[in-house]
């Protein structure tokens, strides 16, 4: 056995975890919404990027500045048509509403392009690895790039939210939605904003993740589950938590994956369920649930 | 002086619960208004229907003679209407800064150079007294600093008219002293004042008219002595002989 490689894999993987649960993060942290169709965004990002790259040639790197405008588009669509109306107000509405696009997702992913797996082809790219201390440990590029993006996502997002004029109305929305429309903020376009980003960063997600392995129609839910993990072991509300999240999953993962290659999402879901049982709120959380 | 702020014929009923009937009332711009009446009265459904967190059941809210009943309380925030609420709600997870910040970026003077917009946050600090917890995270304020931040954080969205919801309530008397100095200096900016509050002597220091409402009527509306000294108004406080 490997432990040691099978850490730093562990936290490549959870660059893209916790690439998948930043959107979650971000649009529970702002207005309080739990996306159940979070996951098949991701999905549907990824076959709207191999089309693209089917119908073009182009390489799928291309693909994500073609699709990740679009996703913008996409989540402030969405927030206008759907989550407006079931923002503030009974959270059995949010839950109805969003798995029921969900399922919607699904079935026009299903009927677009059938239950066929597919994949976005990197070529040689994905192959290339650096190997280290002799050859123990080896570090794929693209995995290692996938996180740099991830950290750098997290970084630019941070930033943003703490320094600039619509990032401090993010904060000041999820404190107090009532308050910040005294204060003249429009909270409808400051959830369409937040919506775009929550859009944007899973479909980068997705389409990452479809560089990596296949994806089908009904893959969304089980990435879901990951982004849900990812944001509850960091913390809700906490960016620099999700990534924390995203990486003990991934090292969870891949360490039971070492111990037995059947284990490896048994023991993500059983460190998931101890950080519930010891620290409901997670490691970056505040002391109580709010 | 022009009207600045009009309610016209304002009703307003939860389920059969009636409470403002009929209520006409109009500030005139560069004047303070005094409300003042029972718990339940219905003063602070007047406040919340003139900020647009309500609607009216009928009746209509004027600002510079426009009718703005239908317009959301972000752009009346917009337009200048700015107010405190009853028990303080800061941004708690914002510093003291950041949450004046987002009025004075979001509200009526929407200010986006950083010279402006220090300018507007420093007098909003400085006015109330708050320059030294300025990066004070404030959940941490005590409530005398809360009630401050409130004020500070209605300055700093450049408002015409400052609705106030018993600001002075749970204050120690030196404290509501202090707050009384704070708001006439307020005043001599030109803000058009409407103040809710139960601590009368706090109001009269201030206000130029005085509203007395009850079970969401009018009782009476005029000069603050005389307001005070009728006989309808003194059986609500001291009740009847």
């Amino acid at each position: 056995m490997n432990w040691f490689n099978a850490i730093i894999q562990g936290v490549l993987v959870g660059g893209l975890y916790a690439m998948y649960a930043t959107g979650l993060s971000v649009s529970f942290g702002v207005m309080r919404l739990v996306n159940l169709a979070h996951g098949d965004l991701a999905v549907g990002s990824a076959f709207i990027a191999s089309t693209f790259c089917l119908a073009t040639g182009l390489s799928p790197f291309l693909a994500i500045f073609v699709v990740l405008p679009l996703s913008a588009l996409v989540g402030i669509g969405l927030q206008v048509a759907v989550f407006n109306r079931v923002v503030g107000v009974d959270p059995s509405y949010q839950i109805v509403a969003t798995f029921g696009l969900s399922i919607a997702i699904q079935n026009v992913l299903l009927q677009q392009y059938a239950a066929n797996p597919r994949a976005l082809n990197i070529g040689e790219f994905g192959n290339q690895s650096l190997k280290l201390v002799g050859d123990d440990v080896v570090i794929g590029l693209f995995p290692l790039s996938r996180f740099v993006v991830a950290v750098l996502v997290l970084v630019l997002l941070s930033l943003f939210i703490g320094r600039t004029r619509i990032g401090r109305a993010f904060r000041a929305t999820s404190d107090d939605p009532d308050i910040a429309r005294l204060m003249g903020v429009n909270i409808r376009s400051i959830y369409a904003v937040a919506f775009a980003i929550a859009v944007t960063t899973v479909a980068l997600a997705g389409i990452f993740n479809g560089m990596q392995t296949q994806f089908s129609a009904a893959d969304g839910p089980a990435l879901l589950i990951y982004a849900f993990e990812s944001v509850i072991i960091g913390g809700l509300g906490s960016l620099w938590g999700t990534l924390c999240g995203g990486i003990i999953l991934g090292i969870s993962q891949t360490i039971g994956a070492e111990i037995d290659p059947g284990w490896k999402q048994l023991i993500g879901h059983l460190v998931f369920l101890i950080v519930l049982l010891v620290r409901p709120m997670g490691i970056f959380g505040k002391d109580e649930l709010r | 002086m022009t009207e600045l702020l009009e309610l016209v014929g304002v009703s307003k009923q939860f389920g059969t619960l009636t409470v403002l009937e009929n209520l006409n009332v109009a500030i005139k711009s560069g004047s303070a208004l005094g409300v003042v009446g029972p718990n339940g009265a219905g003063k602070t459904t007047m406040l919340n229907i003139l900020a647009g967190d309500l609607a009216p059941s009928s009746g209509s809210v004027l600002f510079e003679g426009a009718d703005v009943t239908s317009v959301p309380s972000h752009q009346r925030s917009r337009k200048g209407i700015g107010r405190t609420s009853q028990i303080p709600r800061p941004f708690e997870g914002l510093t003291v800064y950041e949450n004046i910040l987002v009025g004075a970026t979001f509200g009526r003077g929407k200010l986006r150079k950083s010279k402006t917009i220090n300018q507007a946050c420093g007098f909003a600090l400085e006015t109330t007294g708050m320059t030294s917890k300025a990066n004070v995270v404030a959940g941490q304020l005590t409530l005398l600093e809360r009630k401050r931040l409130e004020l500070a954080r209605a300055l700093a969205i450049q408002p015409s008219v400052l609705l106030l919801d018993e600001i002075a309530g749970g204050l120690t008397e030196m404290e509501v002293h202090d707050l009384v100095v704070t708001i006439k200096l307020i005043r001599t900016t030109g803000i058009t004042l409407i103040w809710i509050e139960h601590i009368v002597h706090a109001l009269l220091e201030v206000v130029d008219q005085l509203l007395a409402i009850d079970y969401g009527r009018m009782l009476m509306c005029g000069d603050p002595k005389s307001v005070m000294a009728s006989p309808e108004v003194q059986s609500i406080y001291l009740g009847n002989e």
